[in-house]
């Protein structure tokens, strides 16, 4: 099994395979399965992804109301014509909100690499099936790629915003789809691993500070952050920019970032935005004296 | 590593809005349905940290209800778990704990039926994986990706062996094993991760073999 970025790099060009297919080889041994039912699998979760995507441009609204109906507002304004970002990243924001709103509502969602970040790695991938018209093989590979990453980075740091805050969920998912754009798009897998590194170091030190501890405020919004930053180091990657700091120590960094951060400010709704005079106010409102 | 597959990063497919907070609270309380043979009566369930904290904004409470009812992740059902769990005569209590455990993400559950017991501890570990650290109180560590044997013995010498010798004759191979115990002499717990689900006159043989005192087995989830 590959345990760092640096040996599925090294894998990928040794095997002389794309990043998707080391980590479908990985799946298949460790689980005994074959090449068709792991893809499969992956088929039916890009699928889920699908159906929340539209959901949410549909429009969906929280139980609570604290978020919902914005990924509408903003298919609008891309009809509109008059965005100011180009059209991926505004496909990618409005897809990115979708799935969250869809999330928040207690809608259906495959985790990527969490619920709380599922909007990311799904709103460039849609992104780019709205404007490059990319396969659906392309698409699934898209996810394997993504997954190759986030594992090494589940086992080497952690995906939990309770563990590592906010970075290690959305900053790991913006890192897991640049990876991925750069490999969709005919990059190397050295090019892929600085898009994945660049991405993560924008996203580093970022709290987990949920309003009144719920995947709404500023989840959601967040995510849409997430996947501008993917296409934005992805760009960069494809330009040839490399990461100063290798993809490894990223993740490292990362970790012991989280490990540094108080507990308010992992997932307890008690720091940061949560502990405004807004959030304690809206925390009221929802939950009373609870 | 405590992440195998690439399913633990994209996926599961599950109800919103918290992967380690509703979906790995709902596998919790699967597995503990599972260990405890299926649905307790009553259930008291502890929750520590982030759990503690935010529990009824993620789900967790009606997530670790929908989990003792068989429902799994992606199952709509959680959403009206606490009805269900009405019409299907199970009732719980949830307790909030001060005390700080090892991981944030703690529940630990009690469940009983009739004269039967069992205090299980989960912890979610994000993206919906999850582990079991402790079952009535001997520390365990279970991920619940294999088949598992919780076999709990009389701390003698040659139980060990009498039970791997079963598993053995029968063409079991054993991937990873464990044994706990709070004092010498008294009662520990063999914990053994399989390759492969077993058929139930091995868990049987198992059951009968001297120093032997209870076998539970838990299913891939």
């Amino acid at each position: 099994m590959f345990n760092s970025i640096d040996q599925l790099v090294e894998t990928a060009n040794s095997e002389q395979e794309s990043i998707a297919d080391v980590m479908i080889s990985q799946e298949m041994e460790v689980t005994g399965r074959s090449y068709l039912d792991v893809y499969k699998d992956m088929e039916r979760n890009l699928e889920v992804m699908e159906s929340a995507v539209e959901e949410g441009i549909a429009g969906v609204t929280s139980t609570t109301g604290l978020t919902g109906m914005d990924a509408v507002k903003m298919k609008k304004y891309i009809e509109s014509g008059k965005g100011l970002s180009g059209d991926l990243t505004l496909y990618a924001i409005a897809h990115a909100v979708s799935t969250n709103e869809v999330n928040a509502a207690m809608g259906k969602i495959c985790a990527t690499p969490t619920a709380g970040s599922a909007g990311v790695v799904p709103g460039v991938l849609f992104a780019m099936k709205e404007k490059h018209d990319v396969s659906r093989e392309d698409m699934i590979k898209f996810l394997f790629t993504s997954g190759a990453f986030g594992f090494v980075v589940a086992n080497n740091a952690s995906i939990s915003g309770a563990a590592g805050g906010c970075q290690a969920e959305v900053g790991s998912a913006s890192a897991m789809a640049a990876a991925a754009l750069v490999e969709m798009a005919g990059g190397t897998p050295a090019m892929s691993a600085h898009g994945f590194a660049i991405a993560l170091k924008n996203m580093l030190g970022l709290v987990c500070d949920p309003v009144a501890g719920l995947v709404e405020v500023p989840c959601v919004k967040r995510n849409a952050a997430g996947a501008s930053n993917a296409l934005t180091a992805a760009d960069m990657a494809l330009a040839g920019i490399e990461s100063r700091i290798p993809a490894d120590e990223v993740v490292e960094a990362m970790y012991k970032i989280g490990l540094t951060m108080p507990s308010a400010l992992r997932e307890t709704g008690r720091g940061g935005l949560a502990a405004t005079p807004t959030g304690e106010r809206l925390k009221q409102e929802i939950f009373g004296g609870q | 590593m405590k992440y195998k597959s690439v399913f633990d990063i994209i996926g599961p497919v599950m109800v919103g809005p918290s992967s380690s907070h509703t979906a790995g609270a709902a596998r919790i309380g699967l597995l503990a349905r599972s260990l405890f043979g299926g649905q307790p009566d009553h259930a008291d369930i502890y929750l520590y940290g982030s759990f503690k904290d935010t529990y009824k904004g993620h789900g967790t409470d009606v997530a670790l209800i929908g989990g003792l009812l068989g429902f799994d992740t992606d199952d709509d059902r959680i959403i009206t778990a606490e009805e269900q769990a009405r019409e299907a005569g199970l009732h719980v209590q949830f307790i909030k704990m001060e005390e700080e455990r090892s991981h944030p993400n703690t529940a630990l559950l009690h469940l009983v039926k009739g004269d039967e017991r069992l205090t299980v501890e989960g912890i979610s570990i994000g993206g919906g994986k999850i582990e079991l650290v402790s079952i009535n109180d001997y520390e365990i560590n279970v991920s619940g990706n294999y088949p598992t044997l919780l076999i709990f013995h009389k701390d003698t010498f040659g139980t060990i062996a009498r039970v791997t010798t079963i598993l053995g004759n029968n063409e079991i191979n054993v991937s990873q094993m464990n044994v706990s115990r709070k004092e010498k002499g008294d009662i520990a717990l063999m914990t053994i991760e399989l390759d492969d689900e077993i058929s139930d006159h091995i868990i049987k043989e198992a059951s009968g073999a001297e120093g032997v005192d209870r076998v539970i087995e838990m299913k891939e989830s």
